[in-house]
C-alpha cells in the first residue's frame, strides 16, 4: 500500500498535473484554431468588456434569470463550485504538500471551514444526484457521462473527508483520495468537466454578442 | 412525452422524408458538420452539463406543464445530440421529427440564453438542425413555399414588381384624401432614410403603409421607398435554413438602400425582419455590421416623439400592457425606448411579468407561424403560458410592435378568450397624433 | 448619347432656371432632376387634385396626367416619366406619351446612347418589356430582373414559364423559371434564373441559375455551365473577349469563374460587382479578403486599403479603379488605385473618371450640403443639392450641376477651382 501511495503522490501526481495542464492547453489551442478556421466571423465579435460583464453578472447568485428561477440549482452550484475551488487549493493538508515538495506555502483555510466546505460539496453532489435521478427534464437528457463526471467530482471529497475524519485505514483512504483527485484532474480536459476550460469563453462570447451587438443583457 | 407522440402531417415534411435514404442523411449530415460547424457547436455539445436550468425558459415547456421534451435541452437532445451520437446514421423518420421540433417547437427566441450559466446558444444549435433539414429537403410546406417566394421575387409573398409600387401609389392616393399633399416618395435618391416593410403590408395590411406615410408626412421626414425588389426586409429563408437565399435577399435589401444613397433604413414594426437585417444577413455576406444602419420603428418613433416632430393630440385610453418582441428586445435592447414611447402615447401601462429581456415569446416567430395551418395548434397550445401572462395584467389592450407577435398573440387571445385588443405603435400614433396637415 | 464635345465647355457659371418657376399654379413641386448636359432641370408638379405634369426649366408640359413618377433624363437628353391617365399607364417622352398604354409600367431603361427607351410592363396580368412603346409579342405570367442591351437592340428578363398552385413546392422545385430574350423564353427551365445580362453586341445572354435548392450555376444562351457552386452572383460578359465572368461560392469562399473555369481561386469572404475595362484586360471586383474587411481586387490582386463596406466600383478606360469605402454608411472615403483620399463625407456617389483616366471626380455630401471633389480637392461652393460631375472630353474641365436657393446652376470649371 505504501508503494501505491508513493506512486500516487509521486509519478502519478506528475502525470495527473501534466495531463490536466497540457491537455487543457492543447484543447484550448485546438478549439481556438478550430474557431478561427470555422467560426472566424463569430470570433470577431468577442469583446473583453461585454465578455467580462457577462461573466461577472453570472457570478452573482440569484442575479441571472436562470438562477432566480432555479433557486436550488443556484445555491447548490455556487456552494459546490466554491468548495471545489477553495478546498483543494487552500486546505492545510494540501498546502503542506506544496511546502514539502516544492518549498512554498500560502495562507490556508481554517480546519473547520475546510470541513464545512467539504461537507457542502458532498451534499451538493448528493443534491445533484437527487435531481438527476428525479427531475423529469434531467432524466430525459441524462447520459452515462453525466453520472460519471458527478462521481469523479464526488470521490475526492468523499475520500478526503473520510480520511480527515479517520474513517477506515488512513493510508488506504489517503491513497484513494489522492488517486481520485488525480482522476478528476485528468478527466477535466476530456469530459464534460471541460466546461471548466471552455465555459468562460462560451459565456464571454454570448456576453459579447448580447452586449456589443444586441445591446441587451444576457443574464 | 416525446416527439413520437405528437407527429403532425405536413405535406412538405412527408415529401421530404419520402425522398430520403439513410445514406443520403449520413452523407449530408457529415458534410454539414465538417463544412459548416466548428468550435461553437463542439463547445456547446461538450460542455452542456444537462442541468435542466433552461427548462423554465421555454414557453412550450411552461405551457406543457414541464414536459421535458419541450425543454431547450430536451429539444437539443432529441435532435442534434441524437444526430451527433449516430454520426447522422438515422432513418428519414428521425429527420422528420428533427424538422418538426426545430421548425415548429422552437421560436429561436433566445430566452433560454438567460438561463444557461455556460452561455450555450440553443437557438444556434436548432438553427443548425434546420440547416440540415433544409439540405435534406425536409421542411414544412408553407415555410418552404415562402423561401421559394424569396428566391423568385425577393419578397415573402410572391408580390410582383408592379404590385409593389401599385400598392404604394394606391395608399398614397388613399392618404391624400386625409393629407392632400402627402407623398410616398419612390426612388428618391439621397433621402434621409429608406422605409422598408414586410410583404404582408402591401399584400394584406396596406393600412400600415398608409399610417406610416401619414406619420412621416406629419413629421416632415425626408424619406423614400424603393421602386424595385429589395424593398422587403422579411426573410423566411433565414429560418428555413436556406442561408444562400437568405443572403441574396439581404444583399438586395442593403444594395437598394446604398443605391438610393440614404443614410439609414427605417423598418416597420417587424421583429424577425429586424434580426435578418440587423445581424444575420450581413454576416453571411461578409459585413461585420449592417452596411447601412437599420432602425426599427420603435426607435424611430421614439426619435420623432423625442424631437417633437410628432405631437400627441390625445393619449390612447389605457391601461395597456407591453409585449417585448424577442428580436428587437433580446436582439437589440429597445426595451427602454419601447416603454418611453408607450408611456408617451398611452394612458398607463401594466407590465407583464417577467418582461423586457425576459419576456415570454409570442410563439409565432422564428418561422413557426410561417409553417402554416398544420401547426397552428402547436403554437396556441404551446403558448398557454403567454396567455396566462397576458390575462394576469387585467388590461384590455396589448401593444406588440412586431408582425409575427401580432399573429401569434392574436391566435392565443382568440383561443383563450382573453378579449384583448392588439395594437401596433403606429396604430396608436396615427390615431392619436396631432395632424396639422389633415383636412 | 449627346455629343459631349458640342456642350458648352466655356468655363463659367450660368443659372439655368429657378426650380420654383414651376410653382405658379402648382400645389407642390417634387424633387428636381437634371439633364446630362446640365441645360435642363425638371420636376413633377402637382397642378390640381390628382393632376400632375412635368415642368422643365419653368415650362410645364402640355399634357396633364392623373399620376406621374420616375422622371428621368435619357443619356441623349430626352425627358421621360411614367404617367397614368384614366387608370392606364404608359411612358411619356418629352411630353409625348407612348401610344400604347398598359395596366402597369415601371423600370424605365435606356440604351447606352439613349436612343432606345424601354420599360417593364404588365398587361392583363402578363409581364414583359416594351421597347420604344412596343411590347414584346410574348408576355409571361411573371417577369423580373429586366435587362436592356447596351445598344438597346435586345431586352431580357427572368420569366415564369409554368404556373404554380398555392404553396406548390413540388412544381417549383421541378423548375418554372427561364430567361426570355425579346419575349422568347429559353427552352430550358430552372428552379431559379436570375440577372440576365448581355454581351457587348447584345447578341448573347448569360444568367445566374439555381439548378436545385442547393446547386447554383450559370447559363449562357440557355446552355448551363458544367460547374456547380454553393451560390453565385450575377454573371457579366467581358466586353472585349466575350468571356462570361461570374462570382461563385465554393466551400464557403468566393472566387471568380470565367467561362466555366475558376479563374480567381475561391478565397474571398465576398466577391461581387465585377467590372472590366473596354479592352477587357483589366477585371476588377469588390472583394472581402477576410470577414468584415472589404476592398477592390484588380486582376485578383486585392488592394491593401480595406474598409468595413466598399461600394461603387468604377473603372477608367486605362485600367485605373476607384471605389467608395465607408464605415457602415458613414465617413465615406474615396479610394483610387488603393490610395485613400484624405476627405471624409457623410455620403458620396459613384466616382467618375475622365476619359483618359487621369482625373477622378466625385459628388459628395457633408452636413446636408453637396459638392464635387476632384482628385481629393473640394470645389469651393457647396449646394443644397447637386448631381454627379461630368468631365469634358479632354478631361480638363468639370461640369458641376448644383441647386442652391432653388436656382439650378450649370458650372464649368477647371481644376484650379478645387482646393485641398
Amino acid at each position: 500500500m505504501r508503494e501505491l501511495y508513493e506512486f500516487a503522490v509521486g509519478p502519478m501526481a506528475w502525470a495527473a498535473f501534466g495531463v490536466f495542464l497540457i491537455g487543457s492547453v492543447i484543447r484550448l489551442i485546438s478549439m481556438y484554431s478550430l474557431a478561427r478556421k470555422k467560426d472566424g466571423p463569430f470570433l470577431s465579435y468577442m469583446s473583453w468588456r461585454f465578455g467580462l460583464r457577462s461573466i461577472l453578472n453570472w457570478l452573482i447568485p440569484f442575479n441571472a434569470q436562470g438562477w432566480k428561477e432555479n433557486p436550488l440549482v443556484c445555491v447548490t452550484t455556487f456552494v459546490f463550485h466554491l468548495g471545489l475551488i477553495l478546498v483543494p487549493l487552500f486546505l492545510l493538508g494540501h498546502v503542506v504538500l506544496w511546502d514539502q515538495y516544492w518549498g512554498f506555502s500560502y495562507p490556508t483555510l481554517p480546519e473547520q471551514a475546510a470541513d464545512i466546505f467539504t461537507i457542502a460539496v458532498i451534499v451538493a453532489c448528493l443534491v445533484f444526484a437527487w435531481r438527476r435521478a428525479t427531475n423529469r427534464t434531467l432524466r430525459f437528457v441524462t447520459t452515462g457521462q453525466d453520472w460519471l463526471v458527478l462521481l469523479i467530482a464526488f470521490l475526492p471529497f468523499l475520500t478526503g473527508f473520510l480520511a480527515s475524519q479517520h474513517v477506515g485505514p488512513p493510508l488506504v483512504m489517503t491513497t484513494l483520495h489522492v488517486l481520485s483527485g488525480e482522476l478528476m484532474l485528468m478527466a477535466i480536459p476530456f469530459t464534460r468537466l471541460s466546461h471548466m476550460i471552455f465555459g468562460l469563453f462560451s459565456r464571454a462570447y454570448m456576453g459579447s454578442e448580447f452586449g456589443g451587438v444586441r445591446h441587451a443583457k444576457d443574464w | 412525452m416525446g416527439i413520437e407522440q405528437r407527429r403532425i402531417d405536413d405535406a412538405g415534411l412527408a415529401r421530404g422524408m419520402a425522398a430520403l435514404t439513410p445514406e443520403k442523411i449520413a452523407k449530408t449530415f457529415q458534410a454539414l458538420i465538417a463544412g459548416e460547424c466548428g468550435a461553437r457547436l463542439r463547445t456547446y455539445v461538450e460542455t452542456c452539463m444537462r442541468c435542466g436550468m433552461c427548462g423554465p425558459a421555454c414557453h412550450y415547456f411552461l405551457s406543457h406543464d414541464g414536459d421535458p421534451s419541450y425543454a431547450p435541452v430536451g429539444k437539443v437532445s432529441e435532435t442534434m445530440w441524437k444526430l451527433l451520437k449516430a454520426d447522422g446514421k438515422v432513418d428519414p423518420r428521425v429527420i422528420g421529427d428533427c424538422a418538426q421540433i426545430a421548425y415548429t417547437e422552437c421560436n429561436l427566441c433566445r430566452r433560454c440564453m438567460h438561463y444557461c450559466p455556460l452561455g450555450i446558444d440553443t437557438a444556434y444549435i436548432i438553427s443548425v438542425v434546420r440547416r440540415l433539414c433544409h439540405k435534406l429537403g425536409v421542411t414544412p410546406m408553407y415555410i418552404q413555399d415562402t423561401a421559394h417566394s424569396h428566391s423568385a421575387t425577393l419578397n415573402q409573398m410572391w408580390v410582383k414588381d408592379d404590385e409593389w409600387t401599385d400598392s404604394l401609389q394606391w395608399q398614397e392616393d388613399e392618404a391624400r384624401s386625409e393629407f392632400p399633399d402627402l407623398r410616398i416618395p419612390l426612388e428618391m435618391e439621397g433621402a434621409d432614410f429608406m422605409y422598408s416593410v414586410i410583404a404582408p403590408e402591401p399584400k394584406f395590411r396596406t393600412q400600415l403603409i398608409y399610417q406610416a406615410a401619414a406619420i412621416f408626412h406629419t413629421a416632415g421626414c425626408n424619406w423614400t421607398m424603393p421602386g424595385t425588389p429589395g424593398w422587403d426586409n422579411s426573410n423566411m429563408a433565414m429560418f428555413s435554413g436556406d442561408a444562400e437565399i437568405m443572403g441574396r435577399v439581404e444583399r438586395y435589401h442593403f444594395e437598394t438602400a446604398q443605391r438610393l444613397r440614404v443614410k439609414r433604413i427605417v423598418m416597420g414594426e417587424c421583429g424577425h425582419a429586424f434580426r435578418a437585417v440587423y445581424d444575420v444577413g450581413n454576416r453571411w455576406l461578409g459585413w461585420k455590421m449592417h452596411p447601412v444602419p437599420v432602425v426599427h420603428s420603435i426607435e424611430f418613433f421614439w426619435e420623432l416623439l423625442d424631437q417633437g416632430k410628432i405631437r400627441m393630440a390625445s393619449k390612447y385610453p389605457g391601461p395597456v400592457t407591453i409585449h417585448d418582441p424577442c428580436n428587437v428586445i433580446r436582439g437589440r435592447g429597445l426595451m427602454d425606448k419601447l416603454r418611453e414611447v408607450v408611456n408617451h402615447i398611452c394612458d398607463g401601462v401594466v407590465e407583464m411579468s417577467p418582461n423586457r429581456e425576459h419576456n415570454l415569446c409570442c410563439c409565432a416567430g422564428g418561422g413557426v407561424i410561417n409553417c402554416g395551418p398544420p401547426f397552428k395548434n402547436v403554437r396556441i397550445v404551446g403558448n398557454k403560458a403567454k396567455a396566462d401572462q397576458l390575462k394576469a395584467t387585467g388590461v384590455q389592450t396589448c401593444i406588440a410592435p412586431c408582425h409575427n407577435c401580432h399573429g401569434g398573440l392574436e391566435d392565443i387571445i382568440h383561443h383563450y378568450k382573453l378579449g384583448m385588443k392588439l395594437k401596433f405603435l403606429g396604430d396608436i400614433i396615427y390615431e392619436h397624433m396631432e395632424k396639422p396637415g389633415a383636412v | 448619347m449627346q455629343n459631349k464635345a458640342s456642350w458648352d465647355w466655356e468655363p463659367g457659371s450660368r443659372v439655368i432656371a429657378d426650380t420654383r418657376d414651376c410653382s405658379g399654379g402648382a400645389e407642390w413641386i417634387e424633387e428636381p432632376y437634371v439633364s446630362p448636359d446640365g441645360e435642363r432641370v425638371a420636376a413633377v408638379a402637382c397642378v390640381g387634385e390628382a393632376q400632375f405634369t412635368l415642368c422643365a426649366n419653368g415650362q410645364p408640359w402640355e399634357n396633364v396626367f392623373d399620376k406621374i413618377w420616375y422622371p428621368r433624363f435619357s443619356p441623349d437628353g430626352r425627358l421621360t416619366a411614367i404617367v397614368q391617365s384614366d387608370g392606364e399607364w404608359t411612358l411619356a417622352v418629352d411630353d409625348a406619351p407612348w401610344e400604347q398604354t398598359f395596366a402597369y409600367l415601371w423600370g424605365t431603361r435606356f440604351s447606352r446612347d439613349g436612343s432606345i427607351i424601354a420599360a417593364s410592363i404588365q398587361q392583363d396580368g402578363e409581364y414583359g418589356l416594351a421597347v420604344d412603346g412596343e411590347p414584346w409579342e410574348g408576355l409571361f405570367e411573371n417577369a423580373t430582373d429586366f435587362a436592356l442591351s447596351d445598344d438597346g437592340s435586345a431586352g431580357a428578363a427572368s420569366v415564369q414559364v409554368k404556373s404554380l398552385g398555392q404553396a406548390d413546392i413540388a412544381t417549383f422545385q421541378q423548375g418554372v423559371y427561364s430567361i426570355a430574350v425579346n419575349g422568347e423564353a429559353w427552352d430550358a427551365v430552372f428552379v431559379n434564373a436570375w440577372n440576365p445580362s448581355f454581351d457587348a453586341a447584345g447578341k448573347r445572354v448569360a444568367a445566374a441559375l439555381r439548378h436545385s435548392l442547393y446547386e447554383y450555376g450559370v447559363a449562357v444562351d440557355g446552355v448551363p455551365w458544367k460547374s456547380r457552386f454553393g451560390s453565385v452572383w450575377e454573371p457579366v460578359f467581358n466586353p472585349a473577349t466575350g468571356e462570361v465572368n461570374a462570382p461563385g461560392r465554393v466551400q464557403g469562399k468566393w472566387g471568380l469563374a470565367v467561362d466555366d473555369q475558376m479563374a480567381w481561386p475561391a478565397r474571398y469572404a465576398q466577391l461581387w460587382h465585377v467590372a472590366f475595362t473596354p479592352d477587357g484586360k483589366t477585371t476588377a471586383a469588390i472583394v472581402a479578403p477576410e470577414f468584415g474587411s472589404f476592398t477592390v481586387a484588380v486582376n485578383d490582386r486585392p488592394w491593401e486599403a480595406t474598409f468595413p463596406v466598399v461600394t461603387d466600383l468604377a473603372l477608367a478606360k486605362n485600367g485605373r479603379a476607384a471605389c467608395l469605402g465607408s464605415d457602415c454608411n458613414k465617413n465615406f472615403a474615396i479610394c483610387v488605385d488603393g490610395r485613400t483620399w484624405s476627405g471624409r463625407y457623410d455620403m458620396a456617389w459613384t466616382p467618375v473618371f475622365s476619359d483618359d483616366g487621369a482625373n477622378v471626380a466625385v459628388l459628395v455630401e457633408k452636413q446636408g450640403k453637396r459638392t464635387v471633389v476632384l482628385n481629393d480637392k473640394v470645389y469651393r461652393e457647396w449646394f443644397d443639392t447637386a448631381f454627379p460631375p461630368v468631365f469634358s472630353p479632354d478631361g480638363g474641365k468639370v461640369l458641376i450641376r448644383g441647386i442652391s436657393g432653388g436656382k439650378f446652376m450649370r458650372i464649368v470649371v477647371t481644376p484650379d477651382a478645387f482646393h485641398a
